[in-house]
């Protein structure tokens, strides 16, 4: 299938030229990094933008920095970037397991973290890390810069709040400066290209604070406020991995779709959060990294 | 149209394209190079990948415009000299039925290889989990990258 329509092509070489043509062309033009969403959204003809503003050709966007303990995700750091990059495996391990979850090599070899949380779509892997961390979306129009918290990042299945201005020029994260352990466990039917039936993402800290985070069951991957309070100051036991998964079931609504039935998908759920649970639990007290 | 310029299979080539248009139709109909198939044509079955500076990637995915300036090498270019141990080896297993998957795999186990001699099965595998092949059931594929690395 071929792209059926005519679009003018951008590559600006710094941020300020890309914001101008994003002023220009407003709502008629779409921003590409990797593309892997966005070529087959236009040969489908879902978008038929007037102007395709390619940003890989501006040096920031291409940068992993970790600096006053924050670390700066670049918007067009693609997946294999991230599980590559040393400052990614000394200080956010969990993003590079998670990075090797989404799709396969060649498809990494080109999709950004970033293009992820724009796509928005509900089982974005990115998504679930982000919220347990709490990071931040850093937006830039031609006057000023935003900082959007991930929690306020969706406005609806693939619906985000940037506005048609705006570009994101890449995602900051506080590394925590309590001792913490996560995981993020993805149900797929197969590896390779699957996207996830349910995903949950855990990060544990050492005085027994737990932030939970799920994607692919309900409209956009959210935190799980309610079985992350009853989870507060607890050691793990039986009972109280029971009465969390009771929690965190009532926070979810999964539907049924062709990668899964609802059932399945509250089933698994109760079972991958378990799983990662425990998993997150052994690390923290193995001092095993993430 | 614009002009864009590119290294295909070590040679510098300059084509007139419309941004439109993907470097998977430009490469098979404007330049004759065949050996990337169009096999879904959005990303999931792996037959239309190609080396873009040295990484694997899907170019029914992306726009021949992007290209410009950058390295692109397909199994023409791995070939050139003469067939690679991969290739070989795939010759040698009988890896392939009808073929349509193999440029995408030969370029997957290509970028695998040179960037680590010596992968474990797990490596070949998740390497190899983007390209779809309906014929021989991946098990005499996966063998024959491992035959590669042993010689």
């Amino acid at each position: 299938m071929s792209i059926l329509h005519d679009f003018e092509y951008f590559k600006p070489a710094d941020l300020q030229s890309a914001l101008d043509l994003l002023k220009r062309f407003g709502n008629n033009a779409k921003v590409l990094a990797g593309g892997t969403d966005l070529i087959v959204q236009m040969k489908e003809n879902i978008e038929a933008p007037d102007a395709v503003i390619d940003i890989k050709g501006i040096p920031k966007m291409n940068e992993i920095l970790f600096e006053d303990n924050t670390l700066f995700i670049g918007a067009c750091v693609t997946f294999s970037e991230l599980i590559e990059s040393e400052i990614i495996q000394k200080y956010f391990p969990l993003i590079k397991k998670m990075s090797e979850t989404v799709a396969s090599v060649s498809i990494r070899n080109r999709a950004t973290l970033v293009g992820n949380i724009c796509s928005a779509v509900p089982s974005a892997d990115s998504v679930p890390i982000l919220l347990v961390y709490d990071a931040d979306v850093l937006a830039q129009n031609s006057s000023e810069e935003r900082t959007i918290p991930i929690s306020k990042w969706f406005a609806g299945s693939k619906k985000t709040d940037l506005h048609s201005d705006e570009l994101v020029t890449g995602i900051a994260i506080l590394f925590p400066d309590k001792k913490h352990a996560g995981c993020y466990e993805k149900l797929g039917r197969y590896s390779g290209e699957d996207l996830a039936q349910v995903g949950v993402c855990i990060l544990a800290f050492e005085d027994f604070q737990y932030n939970v985070a799920f994607c692919a069951v309900g409209p956009v991957p959210k935190r799980a406020y309610g079985a992350e309070k009853f989870l507060k100051g607890k050691q793990i036991s039986r009972e109280i991995i029971d009465e969390a998964k009771q929690c965190l079931l009532k926070e979810i609504s999964p539907i049924t779709d062709v990668r899964a039935s609802q059932e399945y998908r509250t089933h698994m759920m109760s079972v991958m959060f378990e799983r990662g649970l425990k998993k997150v639990i052994a690390r923290l007290q193995g001092g095993e990294d993430v | 149209m614009s002009e864009i310029h590119f290294i295909l299979n070590h040679e510098n080539r300059t084509v007139m394209i419309e941004p439109h248009e993907t470097l998977l139709e430009v490469l098979r109909e404007k330049l004759g190079v065949k050996s990337p198939k169009c096999g879904c044509d959005r990303g999931d079955c792996g037959a239309c990948n190609v080396l873009l500076n040295g990484r694997s990637v899907r170019s029914c995915l992306i726009l021949a415009v992007e290209v410009d300036g950058q390295e692109i090498i397909t199994v023409e270019g791995i070939s050139k000299d003469g067939l690679s141990k991969v290739q070989e080896a795939m010759i040698d297993n009988n890896a392939f039925q009808c073929g349509f998957c193999a440029p995408g795999i030969i370029i997957s186990a290509t970028e695998l290889l040179n960037n680590n001699q010596h992968p474990t099965l797990d490596e070949i595998k998740e390497t190899l989990s983007g390209n779809l092949c309906r014929c021989t059931g991946y098990l005499p594929i996966l063998e024959a990258v491992e035959n590669a690395t042993k010689e």
